[in-house]
C-alpha cells in the first residue's frame, strides 16, 4: 500500500513509532521499553513497505500475515498499526488499561489486525508454520507470505526449535522469520544466560536460508525481505542485529530496560532525544523533507 | 424419552471396541463432509486411529513428529488459515506437555483447534503412571472457551467427533486405548452439552463420564437384586456441563455418586461437586483416582485394583445409600 515512501520517510516513520512507544509506556506506567524501541525500524519497514496489507480491511483475504511471537514487544506493533491507520493514534494511550483493546500482551480477538495472541514465548514460529503449510500444501497460494518476529532470548525455548525443524522439513518457503538479535534478555546478555551462537549455523543446520543484517538500516530490512521472498526452496530467517533501546541513549544496550517503562521525567528526556535525532538512526543526510 | 441401549448391554459377552476406534471413523467421515478439516499427529498416527483419515486424505494430514508443543501451535496456525485442525497424541503428552500452547494459541484465540487425547486413564495398563493420563479433565475444563468431552463408547466417540468438527470452538476429546463395552446405539442421542439418563431410579443418582458410565449402568443392574433403585446419568460433555439434567436428577434422587477414570480432584467429580455445592447441596461420593498416580498392570487388573469396575462400585454405592440420608437443599 505505502510502498512509495522513501527511505528517508520510512526513517521518519520509525522515529514517530519510537515517540509513540515512549508516550504509550509512560501513560501505561509499565511495559517493555528496550525491545520495542529496537524494533522500530523493522516495524516501519514492515508496515510501510514490506507487508501487503489493508489497514481499513484487516481481514482482507489476500493480505500477508504477521505473527508477533515475542508478544512483550507489542507496543511497537500497536504504534506501527496506529501510524498505518488501523486505529486512531489517541487509542495508543489506553495501552494496558482496563477495557483497552491494546492489552499488555496482544490478544487477537480484541484488536482486528492482530493474527494471534502471544506473550508466553516460543509458539509464534509454529503458528506461522501452520499458516504457511496451509498456503503451500493445501490451498496452493504462492503470492502471500507469513512473517514472524521473534526475540533472540526467545530462542531459548524448545518450541522454537521444534518449529524450526518442522518448517525445515517441509521447506516452508513462504515463511520469513525475523530474529531481533539485540543480545539482551531479562537476566542479562543472551550469551551469559544461554548462549545462542553460532546462531547462523544453528538455523542453517535446520534447513533455513539465513540473512544477516543491520536491523536499523531500513533499506537492508527491505532488501532482506525481498531476498527472502525470492528463496523458494526453504524457509528464510533474517537475523536482524539491533541495539536494545535504540534512539534513547540512556536506554541503549542496557538489559535493565528490557521490562521497564520510563517515568515522566525519563519520558520527557527520551522524547527530547528522539526529536533531536529527527529520524536520523541510520541516515546522515539533511533534515526532514 | 428413554435412551436406546444395546440389547446385549448386560450380557457377559457385551460387544467391545476401543473408544478411539470411533474417533478414527468419525474423523474420516467428518473429513469427507468438510474439506476444511485437517489432521495432525505427533508420531502416533495409528495408535490414535488417525491413519484412517490420513489414508483417505493424505494431503490434509500433517506429521509433526514427537513435538507436542509444536503440534498444537501449528494446528493453531492452520486454524488461523481457515482450517479445522484435529491434533492427536496420547493425553499424557497432549494436553500433558503443551497446556500453555493450548491456552494461548487455541483457547484465548478461541479458534476451532481440536485436541484429541488418546490413551487416557489407568486402563492404558502396563505402561505405568507416566502414560496413564488422569489430570487431563482438570487441566482442560478449567480453560475458558474450551469444550471437554469424554465419550462413553466407540459409537458415541464417532458422534462426538462429528459434533466437534462443526462446533467452531476449541475442543478436547478424551479417548481410551483398551476395548470397552458398547452401550449406546446408532439411534442414541448425542449433543454437545447434554447429559443423558440411561435408566431411571430414585434411591441414588449415579453420574458417570467416559467408559465409567457403562460400569455405573452395570452397577445399577446389579443393585436391583439388593433392592436399591439407582438412576444412571451419562455425562459425556464435562464442559459445558448440563446443569439442568444433573440438578434435576440430584433433586429427585437425593444422593449422588460420580465415577471417572481420572483424578476426582479437579476432574469430573470435582465439576459435579462445584455445581451441587453452589446450586443444590446434595450428599456426594466420588469414585475415581483418589489423589494418587496409577501403576503398571493389566488394564482390567488396574480397573479392579482402583475400584473402577461395577463389581467394586456396587459395594461402595450400597454402603453410601445405606449410610447417607437423602438430602438436598435448593438455593
Amino acid at each position: 500500500m505505502s510502498g512509495q515512501l522513501t527511505i528517508r520517510q520510512l526513517e521518519q516513520k520509525a522515529n514517530d513509532i519510537r515517540e509513540d512507544i515512549i508516550r504509550m509506556l509512560e501513560a501505561a506506567r509499565s511495559g517493555h521499553s528496550a525491545g520495542p524501541l529496537g524494533l522500530a525500524d523493522i516495524f516501519a519497514a514492515l508496515y510501510f513497505n514490506i507487508l501487503n496489507i489493508d489497514p481499513k480491511n484487516p481481514e482482507w483475504p489476500e493480505r500477508d500475515i504477521l505473527f508477533l511471537s515475542n508478544g512483550h514487544t507489542i507496543p511497537v506493533q500497536y504504534a506501527a498499526m496506529a501510524e498505518a491507520g488501523y486505529f486512531d493514534k489517541d487509542e495508543l494511550l489506553t495501552l494496558r488499561k482496563l477495557g483497552s483493546r491494546l492489552q499488555g500482551h496482544p490478544e487477537r480477538e480484541r484488536l482486528p489486525g492482530l493474527e494471534s495472541t502471544s506473550g508466553p514465548l516460543g509458539s509464534g514460529l509454529s503458528q506461522a508454520s501452520g499458516y504457511a503449510y496451509a498456503m503451500q500444501y493445501m490451498d496452493n497460494i504462492k503470492h502471500r507470505f507469513v512473517y514472524v518476529v521473534m526475540g533472540d532470548g526467545e530462542l531459548d525455548e524448545g518450541n522454537i526449535w521444534e518449529a524450526a525443524m518442522f518448517a525445515g522439513k517441509y521447506k516452508l518457503s513462504q515463511i520469513i522469520a525475523i530474529v531481533d538479535r539485540n543480545n539482551i534478555q531479562i537476566d542479562g546478555s543472551t550469551e551469559d544466560v544461554m548462549p545462542l551462537e553460532d546462531l547462523r549455523e544453528k538455523w542453517e543446520s535446520f534447513g533455513w536460508h539465513v540473512l544477516e543484517i543491520d536491523g536499523h538500516n531500513i533499506e537492508s530490512v527491505i532488501d532482506a525481505a525481498s531476498m527472502a521472498r525470492a528463496i523458494t526452496n526453504r524457509p528464510s530467517v533474517i537475523i536482524a542485529h539491533t541495539i536494545p533501546g535504540k534512539g534513547v541513549d540512556f536506554m541503549e544496550y542496557d538489559y535493565k530496560w528490557h521490562g521497564v517503562a520510563p517515568n515522566s521525567d525519563q519520558a520527557k528526556e527520551a522524547l527530547k532525544k528522539l526529536r533531536t535525532l529527527d529520524g536520523k538512526i541510520t541516515f546522515e543526510g539533511a533534515g526532514v523533507e | 424419552m428413554s435412551y436406546p441401549l444395546q440389547p446385549d448391554v448386560f450380557n457377559d459377552d457385551v460387544k467391545l471396541e476401543p473408544i478411539r476406534a470411533g474417533f478414527g471413523r468419525g474423523l474420516k467421515a467428518a473429513g469427507a463432509a468438510n474439506d476444511k478439516i485437517v489432521a495432525l499427529c505427533a508420531d502416533l498416527t495409528e495408535s490414535t486411529q488417525m491413519h484412517l483419515f490420513r489414508n483417505e486424505f493424505p494431503s490434509r494430514f500433517v506429521e509433526v513428529g514427537i513435538a507436542e508443543q509444536n503440534l498444537v501451535a501449528v494446528a493453531a496456525g492452520l486454524a488461523r488459515a481457515g482450517k479445522i485442525p484435529f491434533a492427536s497424541s496420547y493425553a499424557a503428552f497432549s494436553p500433558g506437555r503443551n497446556w500453555e500452547q493450548i491456552k494461548t494459541t487455541a483457547a484465548i484465540n478461541n479458534q476451532p483447534v481440536k485436541i484429541i487425547g488418546s490413551h487416557a486413564g489407568v486402563s492404558v495398563g502396563p505402561d505405568g503412571a507416566t502414560h496413564q493420563m488422569l489430570e487431563d479433565i482438570a487441566l482442560m475444563r478449567v480453560m475458558p472457551n474450551m469444550v471437554v468431552i469424554a465419550p462413553g463408547d466407540s459409537i458415541e466417540a464417532e458422534k462426538a467427533t462429528r459434533a466437534i468438527a462443526e462446533n467452531g470452538k476449541p475442543s478436547y476429546l478424551r479417548l481410551a486405548r483398551e476395548k470397552s463395552p458398547i452401550f449406546s446405539t446408532d439411534e442414541s442421542p448425542f449433543e454437545i452439552g447434554q447429559a443423558y439418563i440411561l435408566c431411571d431410579g430414585h434411591d441414588v443418582s449415579l453420574m458417570g463420564t467416559g467408559a465409567m458410565s457403562y460400569q455405573l449402568l452395570k452397577s445399577a443392574h446389579l443393585l436391583e437384586s439388593v433392592g436399591i433403585n439407582a438412576e444412571v446419568v451419562h455425562v459425556p460433555t464435562i464442559k459445558p456441563l448440563d446443569d439442568a439434567t444433573i440438578l434435576d436428577s440430584a433433586r429427585r434422587c437425593g444422593r449422588v455418586i460420580t465415577a471417572e477414570e481420572a483424578q476426582i480432584k479437579g476432574g469430573f467429580g470435582g465439576a459435579i461437586a462445584e455445581l451441587l455445592s453452589e446450586k443444590m447441596p446434595t450428599p456426594l461420593k466420588r469414585i475415581g483416582m483418589q489423589d494418587r498416580y496409577g501403576e503398571s498392570g493389566e488394564p482390567n487388573e488396574l480397573l479392579d485394583y482402583f475400584g473402577l469396575t461395577a463389581e467394586k462400585m456396587v459395594d461402595v454405592i450400597t454402603d453410601f445409600v445405606h449410610n447417607t440420608p437423602k438430602y438436598h437443599q435448593e438455593y
